[in-house]
C-alpha cells in the first residue's frame, strides 16, 4: 500500500537556528495521527514544510506516491493536501459559502463554479455551518471561525487534512463537537495529520503520536506509550536533576519532593 | 483576617476572541510560596497577567487581602503590594541598573524609604550593587532576572509574583534566585512563582496548583501531588 505521506530525514533552518531536523516518519492512509510537542518544537514550520509554504533545505516528502518537496502551495493542494490555520485566516467581506467556494475551487479537481458550490455545501454542512451560510465570515463567533476553517479545507476534497490547533479556544460543548467532527471526516476516508495543545482530546483521537522536541523527533507511538514514555515526560515536566542537585547542595530550601511519573 | 493574602475565584481571560481561562480559582496564603505548573499553552501567564492587572479579567474576581481588585490597572495594584515580575524580565535595556530599580520604586503604599529598599535588594543581590551603573541590557541572563526580582522588591510588595524563574537561565543562577526566595519567604513575604520545572516548583513550594486547559487540573501539597499521576495527565492527557 502506498503511503498517505512520508518524510525523510526534513531539515529546515532558518539562520543558526535548526527549526525541523532530519525528521521522517510515515502516514498510512485513514490514520489520525497526532502531532505534539512544547512550544517552540517545530510543529507549525512542519506543516509549512509540507504543504509547500517553506522549502526545506535537505530531505524529501513524499504525499501518496508523488514527490511534493519544494512544489508551491497551491499545486500541493490540488494534489488533494489542505489545511487549516492555527489563527483563523477566514475571507471576512465574503459569506461562509463563498469561503468554502473558495476551498473547493482550488482544491484536488478544478470545479466548476455550480459544482464547487455544492461541495461547499456537503463540507458547511458537516462541520455544522448550514444554517449560517449566507452570514459573513467576520460575523461568525470564534467557534464558527474554527468550524469554517476547517469547512474550507474540507471542500477541497483533500486525501490528507492537515489540522493545526483547531480546537485551540473553544468550550467544552463545542471541543466535543469537533471532535465528533474531525471523527466522521476521518471516517469519510480522510487521513489527518493533528496538531493539537488539548491533551486530552488529541491522545484520545490520534491512532498513533509523534513527538517533537527542538525539531527533531523524541518519540513516535501509541498515545499510551509516548505519554509513559519518560523522555517525552521529561520534555514536558522538566529536567528531575536540577531538583535532586537544588536537595543535595540545600536540603532547607527543598521539600524533597521530585515528581514521581 | 484570612490566610489567604491573594484569591482568585472563577477567573475568566483571553485575548481577542480566543478565550484562555475557564473558571480558574486558586489562593496564594500568607507568607507561603505557591507554585503554578502547566503544560505551554494552558495559561499560566495569562492567569498571572489577569491577576497582576496587565490584561483585564473578562470575568471572575480577583481578591487582595479583603479588597475587590479585579478591575484596577497594573500600576494602581502595584501601588497596593502587588508586583509582577514578568516573563522575559522586561528590563529597560538601555537604562541602568540603578534605574531600573528606581523605577519599580513608585509605591506609595511603602513605609520605608528609598534608601532602605535599595539597601534591602543590594544585600540580597550584590552584585546589583556592583553593576548599578552598567545597563541593564549588557548583563547575563541570570543578572537579568535578578534586576527583574529586585526591581519588583523595590515596590515593598506583600506579594511578589514572579513568571517562569528559571526559564533560559543556568543551574548555578537557579540555585542562587531559589536561595534569594527561599530568603524573602522567611521575611515574610507572599510568593506566587510559575516555573516550568515541575521537579523544581514542588521541592520549592508550600502548595501548588496544576492548571491544564486554562483551568486547575489538580492541586496539593507538593507531597501529595508529586506522588500522583494526575500530573502527568495533566501534562500529555494520558
Amino acid at each position: 500500500m502506498t503511503a498517505m505521506l512520508e518524510l525523510d530525514r526534513v531539515t529546515k533552518r532558518f539562520g543558526g537556528l535548526l527549526a525541523v531536523n532530519n525528521l521522517s516518519f510515515v502516514m498510512q492512509p485513514g490514520e489520525i495521527l497526532g502531532l505534539i510537542g512544547p512550544n517552540g518544537a517545530g510543529k507549525s514550520t512542519l506543516f509549512n514544510l509540507i504543504n509547500g509554504v517553506f522549502v526545506p533545505n535537505s530531505g524529501r516528502i513524499v504525499f501518496n506516491g508523488i514527490d511534493i518537496t519544494g512544489e508551491k502551495p497551491f499545486l500541493v493542494a490540488h494534489h488533494g493536501l489542505a489545511r487549516t490555520h492555527q489563527i483563523v485566516q477566514p475571507l471576512t467581506n465574503m459569506t461562509v459559502l463563498e469561503n468554502c467556494t473558495v476551498g473547493a475551487c482550488f482544491g484536488r479537481e478544478d470545479l466548476p463554479l455550480h459544482r464547487a458550490t455544492e461541495a461547499a455545501r456537503r463540507a458547511a454542512a458537516l462541520v455544522g455551518l448550514d444554517d449560517r451560510l449566507h452570514m459573513l465570515a467576520l460575523h461568525l463567533t470564534i467557534a464558527g471561525k474554527k468550524r469554517l476553517e476547517l469547512a474550507r479545507a474540507l471542500a477541497a476534497q483533500p486525501k490528507l487534512l492537515l489540522l493545526d490547533e483547531v480546537l485551540a479556544g473553544l468550550n467544552p460543548t463545542e471541543v466535543e463537537h469537533m471532535i465528533g467532527v474531525i471523527r466522521r471526516i476521518r471516517d469519510s476516508g480522510v487521513t489527518i495529520l493533528i496538531i493539537e495543545h488539548l491533551m486530552q482530546a488529541i491522545m484520545s483521537l490520534s491512532d498513533r503520536i509523534v513527538v517533537l522536541n527542538y525539531g527533531e523527533k523524541l518519540a513516535e507511538g501509541l498515545p499510551a506509550d509516548v505519554a509513559r514514555d519518560p523522555q517525552v515526560i521529561e520534555a514536558y515536566l522538566g529536567d528531575p536533576k536540577l531538583a535532586m542537585q537544588l536537595e543535595s547542595k540545600d536540603g532547607g530550601a527543598s521539600h524533597g519532593n521530585a515528581a514521581n511519573v | 483576617m484570612s490566610d489567604a493574602l491573594l484569591s482568585v475565584e472563577g477567573l475568566e481571560a483571553g485575548y481577542g476572541e480566543v478565550q484562555v481561562l475557564w473558571g480558574l480559582s486558586l489562593k496564594a496564603r500568607r507568607g507561603q510560596l505557591t507554585a503554578i505548573v502547566g503544560a505551554n499553552g494552558a495559561g499560566k501567564t495569562t492567569t498571572l497577567r489577569a491577576i497582576a492587572g496587565t490584561l483585564t479579567p473578562w470575568g471572575g474576581r480577583v481578591m487582595f487581602g479583603d479588597e475587590d481588585v479585579t478591575r484596577l490597572p497594573s500600576h494602581v495594584k502595584a501601588g497596593r503590594g502587588l508586583a509582577l515580575v514578568p516573563e522575559g524580565r522586561q528590563l529597560f535595556s538601555a537604562m541602568s541598573v540603578a534605574e531600573n530599580l528606581e523605577l519599580g520604586a513608585f509605591s506609595p503604599h511603602s513605609s520605608r524609604s528609598y534608601a532602605e529598599r535599595l539597601n534591602q535588594v543590594f544585600g540580597l543581590f550584590p552584585r546589583l550593587a556592583e553593576r548599578q551603573r552598567q545597563r541593564a541590557g549588557t548583563l547575563s541572563g541570570g543578572e537579568q532576572q535578578m534586576v527583574a526580582i529586585a526591581r519588583g522588591l523595590m515596590s515593598d510588595p506583600e506579594i511578589l509574583i514572579i513568571d517562569e524563574l528559571s526559564l533560559g537561565l543556568a543551574p548555578v543562577v537557579v540555585y542562587q534566585l531559589l536561595a534569594t526566595l527561599k530568603q524573602l519567604k522567611q521575611a515574610g513575604l507572599t510568593i506566587l512563582l510559575v516555573e516550568q520545572n515541575v521537579h523544581l516548583a514542588l521541592a520549592l513550594s508550600d502548595y501548588a496548583y496544576v492548571i491544564a486547559e486554562g483551568r486547575i487540573f489538580t492541586e496539593g501539597q507538593p507531597a501529595e501531588l508529586a506522588a500522583k499521576p494526575e500530573i502527568r495527565r495533566a501534562y500529555l492527557g494520558l
